[in-house]
């Protein structure tokens, strides 16, 4: 992996190695620590410190006023976190897993997006919903959606995803800080990577997608638990000679166009890569912006390479639906560079 | 923060947490004092506020009714015949509690002091709720059933845990209760042990659908003991009962007693709203007898038998109703002017760069338009 764009100020934490759970779980506390308004609930999330470890030992540093274990009730946390957020709290909620947030689903969509808009700006929804997010960790059925475009089609969130355990941190304080309500999806399948960073929040904006990896032939866009995917078959794209520019979006909605755009009309192509389905899928609108706003820039069509239009396979199977490098390579290959110029050329 | 304890159980028997099989009731339909009183009965000058609140509500809620003929109201879903709940609930809360009503619920937010016409904004068709909800502590009217009990809950929840004598109340009706989201509440209120008042008007119907099939439950108060939620079952209808009943439970929340479930057993006089047709479900003689059981008759009546109330009285809070009603007419009358661009201003704390770039797009639109306009002139 090339250097990772952790900008800003360095704290005097630098870590050793950290895995993207501890990373998390470091920026829980520091926001407990450092805003007495920030609170911690969801399912398991208390003495067990959640199924995945993010809240570990949160509970016992903070107290169980501002650390707690709620009623298994997914609607009922949500709803009530909007109800702590009107009155001046800042809930960071957790959703067990990807689909077990679907029934929170009328709470997020029909209150929480629209509370700001439905008051003219007078009550604000700082809320920050974590849910851990997509396959690859062999989870029986319901654990392993990738639920973002449900939220990311709804006017009022904001959807973030980490990919790195640097990132994790970064956008996490960010997410909490953040005005408005934030989905934030966590790729599970990199919970355990680990990364030498310096944990700090002041770095790239919440917003901004980041270049992860230079190169002049191909945009990659990729996300969460398929940035590392992206990165890799950038990596054996350049032993064919092959220049691949690897994006990571970091925010999904806000979509970052400026970056993305600025990159595809360099490179003149593109790929979107993303475990969800394909049909309506997050590469179906990062491939229409990217026409829209790169058509005279384009060598060849916009590609996909996303996981199929199936519900998601179990553990057994599961490795035919998530994108692989070679599946990205595939699609590399198809991006009609024969009718062009020698595939070593710089692009425009 | 305070660090909150969640006693569930509080020491009561589980016997403790059931309704009474009637309704709790001070006055009866003619007027007269029950006895022996189910509940304290409110001073007298609590007795002529809500009469005279809901004298204001009935002629608001006519009004109201008025306007959606007249185009000015998208749509209004009356509230007559609930008054005395309305208005019982809403006087019987202190200035510093929060009031999370629903769409029927226009009447008791207008009491809370909210302006009526920003009351009724988004009935007649605007984006936003119209009025301020931290100015007067009332949340925006819920459309979705129940989704809005959790925000009373997570709201009571922060106060308790900031410090706050703060209690919220709900507005529910009997449909909602079929709702995930009002187990939900119940529950988290109850473990949380947090300072709610959920607060159903049992009306009868849920737009065409009639109790008995919403429930199989004794009654809709019944529900409260499987929570561990105490709960009242009281005279709806009976504005000095409702206000005894709520004044008590928001008592409770305030001391640290938890959540009560109110159910007031009353009855939605109009159909759902003005666009609803109620002949096609229910028969006009059910209407006729409880339109015999008039809360705002009821408690009229009463005050008149008490020397309370006199007919000057009756005539001066009349003219006030007409002419509140007639100032309402004069400011729904006016058109409202509507700039599209507020639909962008307030989706994100910042306006997005896309969404920047929308408004450009929707107001080149319009003034492409006003140019054609021009032009044809």
């Amino acid at each position: 992996m090339t250097a990772i764009a952790e900008r800003g100020r360095a704290r005097p934490v630098t870590t050793a190695e950290v895995t993207m759970a501890a990373a998390l779980n470091r920026a829980l506390a520091d926001a407990l620590g450092e805003d007495e308004t920030v609170l911690v609930f969801g399912e398991d999330v208390g003495p067990l410190g959640g199924v995945f470890r993010v809240t570990d030992g949160l509970a016992a540093r903070f107290g169980d006023a501002r650390v707690f274990d709620t009623p298994l009730t997914e609607s009922g946390i949500v709803g009530a976190a909007i109800g702590m957020a009107m009155n001046g709290l800042r809930p960071v909620v957790e959703m067990q897993f990807d689909a077990f947030a679907y029934p929170a689903f009328e709470q997020i969509t029909s209150h929480l997006a629209k509370f700001r808009n439905r008051t003219r700006g007078r009550v604000a929804l700082p809320v920050v919903i974590r849910i851990p997010y997509g396959g690859g960790i062999g989870g029986v059925e319901h654990h392993s959606d990738s639920s973002e475009v449900y939220y990311a089609h709804t006017p009022g969130l904001r959807v973030v995803t980490p990919a790195t355990p640097g990132d994790a941190y970064a956008l996490l304080r960010q997410a909490i800080e953040c005005p408005d309500p934030v989905i934030f999806l966590e790729p599970k399948r990199r919970y355990w990577s680990k990364q030498a960073v310096v944990l700090d929040h002041a770095g790239t904006a919440l917003d901004q997608a980041i270049v992860r990896r230079a190169g002049s032939d191909v945009t990659l866009i990729a996300y969460g638990g398929t940035l590392d995917t992206a990165l890799e078959a950038a990596d054996a794209a350049a032993e064919e000679g092959r220049s691949v520019e690897v994006i990571d979006l970091r925010s999904l909605s806000p979509f970052d166009d400026e970056t993305v755009t600025a990159s595809v009309r360099r490179t003149g192509r593109a790929i979107v890569v993303h475990e969800a389905s394909r049909f309506c899928g997050y590469g179906a609108e990062v491939a229409a912006r990217v026409s829209e706003q790169c058509f005279h820039y384009l060598e060849a069509p916009v590609l996909r390479v996303t996981g199929f239009d199936i519900p998601y396979p179990p553990p057994h199977l599961e490795e035919y639906h998530l994108p692989s490098v070679d599946r990205i390579l595939d699609a590399i290959d198809r991006l009609q560079w024969q009718e062009t110029r020698p595939a070593v050329t710089a692009g425009r | 923060m305070t660090s909150v304890t969640r006693a569930v159980s509080r020491g009561r028997k589980p016997r403790e947490l059931l309704p009474t099989g009637t309704p709790l009731t001070l006055l009866e339909a003619d007027g007269r004092t029950v006895r022996p009183a189910d509940l304290d009965m409110p001073d007298d000058d609590v007795l002529v506020a809500l009469h005279r609140k809901m004298a204001l509500a009935r002629r608001f809620d006519t009004q109201a009714t008025a306007l959606t003929r007249q185009g000015r109201l998208a749509v209004y879903p009356s509230a007559r015949g609930q008054e005395a709940s309305e208005i019982g609930a809403v006087l019987a809360l202190r200035p510093q509690d929060w009031l999370f009503p629903t769409y029927r619920d226009s009447v008791a937010v207008v009491c809370r002091g909210v302006d009526p016409v920003e009351a009724l904004s988004l009935l007649r068709g605007d984006w936003h709720c119209g009025y301020d909800p931290y100015e007067y502590r009332v949340a925006p009217q819920c459309t979705p059933l129940a989704t809005h009990a959790l925000h009373a809950v997570g709201l009571a929840h922060a106060a308790r845990l900031k410090g706050e004598d703060t209690v919220a109340l709900v507005m529910l009706g009997d449909g909602a209760t079929s709702e995930g989201d009002t187990h939900a509440a119940l529950n988290f209120a109850a473990v949380w042990q947090s300072p709610v008042v959920f607060f159903v008007q049992n009306n009868g119907y849920a737009i065409s659908v009639p109790l008995s099939k919403q429930t199989a439950a004794p009654s809709l108060a019944h529900k409260g003991i499987g929570y561990g939620v105490p709960a009242m079952l009281v005279d709806g209808n009976d504005a000095a009962a409702v206000y005894a009943a709520v004044r008590g439970a928001v008592a409770s929340a305030a001391e640290g007693g938890g959540p009560t479930l109110i159910e007031a057993l009353t009855y939605r006089v109009e159909a759902h709203t003005n666009a609803d047709d109620a002949t096609r479900y229910r028969r006009q003689d059910e209407v006729e007898q409880w339109l015999a059981r008039d809360p705002l008759a009821r408690i009229r009546q009463h005050l008149l038998g008490r020397g309370l109330l006199d007919g000057p009285a009756i005539a001066a809070l009349e003219a006030e109703a007409d002419a509140e009603a007639a100032a309402l007419r004069q400011r729904m009358n006016t058109d409202t002017e509507h700039d599209p661009a507020d639909l962008f201003r307030h989706v994100y704390a910042e306006q997005t760069p896309a969404l920047h770039g929308q408004l450009q797009e929707l107001s080149a639109e319009l003034a492409a338009a006003a140019d054609d306009a021009e032009v044809s002139r």
